[in-house]
């Protein structure tokens, strides 16, 4: 292994910021959900280079049980987003300025 | 230069290069297609790691079953056309890419500081915590340590799946009931 661990979290970090920068600054609902799976694949990233870096498999195990909450959580927000388009024809977040469904 | 660092340096770029294409796309179905790139290459990431299981099930859970699900709910609600440029919030764009430079600029100052940019990791991963191959170290690990966490994710896709099954079966009969819901309804037919 000759690559140094730190280049991978470089990458890992700069995934992330470009995930936060997609949540801060787009207005479409979908492609604000797609940068908050960026986000969560960049931080399993660094779960498994921290995991290379320690010689220890726990890293992997939790990067593995992340994926299996993202895909949870991408069923329910995808259901949330359908459901909220049925009702205001729109899947721009600058629409949806309350609450109430 | 390794095999291993050639790698790195070819699909890092594709990395970084898919995840800012994303961002700047206006259309929802490009913006996936540029994230379907993006988690590949995070895959082959792992198989430099030595975690060639999560290669597998990252190229199978998410840019299988995750992005056909988004790209499923793009074609279902039609939402692939462009959005609008205007800004509601004075400021936000500006903001916004700001914040994010300045969250990467701190992580990286913090990976120097709490790493250091020239740690190599151990040589023996393959022989220490990969013995007998990935899967196998890692179901050793999962299936003793992490046998009750494990066990609470079935619980989890359970609530979710039931979650799901009442958000699409309530819009059926409530959603239609309302008068604007009736004439937009009446519009789209």
């Amino acid at each position: 292994m000759s690559t140094p661990i730190s280049y991978f979290l470089v990458v890992s970090a700069m995934l992330f910021s470009i995930g936060t920068i997609g949540v801060l600054v787009r207005k479409n609902a979908l492609i604000i959900f797609m940068s908050v799976e960026l986000q969560l694949n960049a931080v399993n990233l660094s779960l498994v280079a921290f995991s290379r870096m320690h010689n220890e498999l726990d890293g992997q195990v939790l990067a593995f049980f992340s994926m299996v909450v993202a895909a949870a959580e991408v069923v329910v927000g995808l259901a949330i987003i359908v459901t909220v388009y049925r009702r205001r024809r729109s899947a721009s977040v600058d629409d949806l300025t309350v609450l109430r469904g | 230069m390794s095999a291993e660092e050639l790698v790195f340096w070819v699909f890092a770029p594709i990395s970084v290069g898919s995840a800012i294409a994303m961002l700047l796309q206006r259309n929802a179905v490009h913006a996936a297609l540029f994230l379907v790139v993006n988690f590949f290459t995070i895959s082959v990431f792992y198989l430099v790691l030595g975690a060639s299981f999560l290669f597998a099930v990252q190229i199978i859970v998410y840019a299988g079953a995750i992005m056909v699900l988004f790209l499923f709910v793009i074609m279902l609600l039609g939402v692939d056309r462009e959005e609008s440029l205007l800004e509601r919030l004075r400021g936000q764009r500006v903001l916004g890419v700001a914040l994010g430079v300045g969250i990467a600029l701190e992580l990286i100052v913090a990976i120097r500081a709490g790493v250091g940019f020239a740690t190599h990791a151990p040589a023996n991963f393959d022989e220490v915590a990969n013995r007998g191959g990935n899967a196998v170290a890692i179901s050793a690990v999962l299936f003793r340590r992490y046998f009750f966490p494990f066990e609470v994710t079935s619980i989890l896709l359970i609530v979710a799946a039931i979650a799901v099954v009442v958000l699409a079966s309530r819009q059926g009969s409530i959603a239609a009931s309302t008068p604007e819901d009736r004439a937009a309804d009446a519009e789209a037919a």
